[in-house]
């Protein structure tokens, strides 16, 4: 399986991962060795088998879609853990631009 | 020696009820040794002394009073660092991570705490489980107890270097593809991985949630089942985990294994097999035979796939899992213009490099064209890894092979080859597949001294029978009472 460096970058932007130019290289062999192992299981004829999805074969389970309130000492020990805050908010960067002002 | 920390915690935790030692005397010997001995080690993320003491403290008083007290009461538990317990810091041996605190207890803390098992610290790993070596942590390498040059296991590496120098006579670890067995058995000491759904994942980081599961790792096999039989059990808040009644694990350890089925399977006794575990390995199935037990030729057909769909499978889950760490509610926040290179500078600074080749080969696997190919192929074959189990136990009842295919490699040895390293977990990974329990137990040691380590392998939710088998070959043995020179 031959990966380039497109693939890489392209995978990479999926993955909201940024790379330097020395990783991408290192990635881009490391994944294709990798995925020429993995090639392997094209060997198996699955053409009747169901797929698995985990391990337990249970069925789903149910239950209410009830709010259960936290503790406002669970909910500032949350908010400790935040890089930037206001009020009971988490606080990000501007996600669009202000052209149409 | 202080001879307290070679005690086993069903010894400590009678020994703690009857009055005869303190929990503050018991907790004290352990931090002392830890305090001695991980600077060498580097078992420990944080030695937890201030949140052990007073915690042994309390046990003391509850004892005094007479107050009803559990299973554990007062006896030190170290746990690997991606599990919470509320009010200390947690890292999963991430930067991503490195400066946030757990704002609640994970499930298992939760009923450790209700058990009376004190905190002692909390143990390095792989960097979010990644790895069998601990050299994927993001601030050091765990050593291994029994020669330093060695790498302890992993991913729970840190946990099985704890127990095995004596700095706790139990830990958590967590094993998604053998991170709790693998790194017992490097170690020498007992690793326990339950049916999957058997005990809650709720508080631990996930990290592929299709084969994840939380255990005990302990000295003793009966150490492992009295750890069991507090953490198992159903949880609303883990919708995979399985409503089934919990044994008492102890009731049933000392039978008779007389007449027990155990299968070998062919597949695990190749040639790259190293000279010292197929020894170890053929000796323990001599005490097995002498115990009584019946062996029989076994063959799980698909086990040459079991590496490639592991990878494919836990590295597809890892890249939705870790999509969470974004910079924006906790974590590492790399400060930029904009959301989208913030999401990419965060995500590209905090995270290590094999983190972030599994989520690039995740995020690859599950994309637009190859999704059928890879994810979609893995999940048919591994119905059929699956199934190559359930045929295996309608002839025998445990299934046994070694836990590794080689003792602990010397750190460095393979860390620059991802698929070395993956290739190492080999014997250990169709058991998460599959999903049934498995259990690491010593069974010697190489010619250099490393210990080695057997595998036992049961039906889902049988760990009785596991338990029964190991505890029989740990009482025909003295591996258990031999203790590394550090």
């Amino acid at each position: 399986m031959e990966i380039s460096k497109k693939d890489v970058d392209y995978v990479a932007s999926l993955a909201r991962l940024e790379f330097n130019e020395k990783d991408k290289e290192s990635l881009t062999k490391q994944l294709g060795s990798i995925l020429n192992y993995i090639e392997k299981i094209k060997e198996v004829d699955t053409s009747k088998i169901e797929p698995t999805s985990h391990g337990a074969s249970g069925e789903n389970f149910w239950r209410e879609d009830t709010v259960i309130k936290s503790s406002q000492g669970t909910i500032d020990a949350i908010f400790k853990n935040a890089p930037d805050k206001e009020a009971d908010f988490f606080k990000v960067k501007k996600v669009m631009d202000n052209e149409e002002e | 020696m202080n001879e307290i920390i070679k005690m086993s915690a069903t010894t400590l935790a009678e020994k703690i009820k009857n009055k005869e030692l303190t929990s503050v005397e018991v907790t004290q010997s352990f931090i002392k040794r830890a305090k001695e001995t991980d600077p060498k080690i580097k078992a420990y993320i944080s030695i937890t002394e201030e949140y052990a003491i007073n915690q042994a403290k309390e046990s003391d008083k509850k004892i005094a009073s007479g107050a009803k007290i559990g299973e554990l009461e007062g006896v030190p538990i170290a746990i690997k660092d991606n599990i919470l317990i509320e009010n200390v810091k947690m890292t999963a041996s991430s930067k991503i991570l490195e400066n946030y605190t757990a704002p609640y207890d994970a499930t298992v803390i939760e009923k450790l705490k209700k058990a009376g098992a004190v905190f002692v610290g909390k143990t390095n790993l792989d960097e979010f489980a990644m790895g069998s070596s601990t050299e994927n942590s993001a601030f050091f390498t765990t050593k291994n107890p029994w020669n330093t040059e060695h790498i302890p296991g992993g991913s729970s590496g840190g946990s099985a270097s704890a127990v095995s120098a004596m700095t706790a006579p139990l830990a958590l670890g967590t094993d998604t593809g053998g991170s709790i067995r693998q790194p017992a058995s490097c170690c020498g000491i007992v690793g326990l991985k339950p049916t999957y759904g058997r005990v809650s994942r709720f508080g631990a980081v996930a990290f592929a949630s299709s084969l994840d599961q939380i255990g005990p790792m302990s000295k003793t096999v009966e150490d492992a089942a009295l750890l069991l039989n507090i953490i198992a059990g159903f949880d609303k808040k883990d919708s995979t985990s399985i409503n089934v009644p919990v044994p008492n694990y102890l009731d049933t350890i000392k039978q008779d294994i007389k007449g027990l089925k155990i299968g070998l399977p062919k597949e695990y006794f190749i040639d790259g097999l190293d000279p010292d575990v197929k020894k170890s390995i053929e000796k323990a199935i001599e005490i097995y035979k002498k115990s009584g037990a019946e062996f029989v030729e076994i063959s799980l057909p698909h086990t040459d796939y079991a590496v490639a769909v592991y990878y494919i499978i836990c590295c597809s889950e890892a890249s939705a899992n870790l999509a969470r760490y974004d910079g924006v509610r906790y974590g590492f926040r790399a400060e930029c213009d904009n959301l989208l290179d913030e999401y990419q500078k965060s995500r590209g600074q905090g995270f290590g490099s094999e983190v972030k080749r599994r989520i690039m080969l995740g995020t690859y696997a599950l994309s637009a064209g190859y999704y059928d190919a890879y994810y979609g192929k893995a999940q048919k074959v591994r119905t059929l890894i699956k199934q190559d189990f359930e045929n295996a136990f309608k002839t025998v009842d445990l299934i046994l092979t070694p836990s590794s295919p080689t003792p602990a490699f010397k750190i460095g040895e393979k860390s620059s080859d991802p698929l070395q390293m993956y290739l190492s977990d080999i014997f250990t990974i169709s058991c998460n597949l599959a999903a049934v329990p498995g259990m690491s137990i010593p069974c010697g040691f190489s010619e250099k001294g490393i210990p080695i380590g057997m595998q036992l392998l049961a039906k889902n939710f049988d760990e009785q029978t596991m338990f029964k088998a190991a505890y029989s070959y740990q009482q025909a043995t003295d591996w258990h009472k031999q203790f590394p020179n550090i």
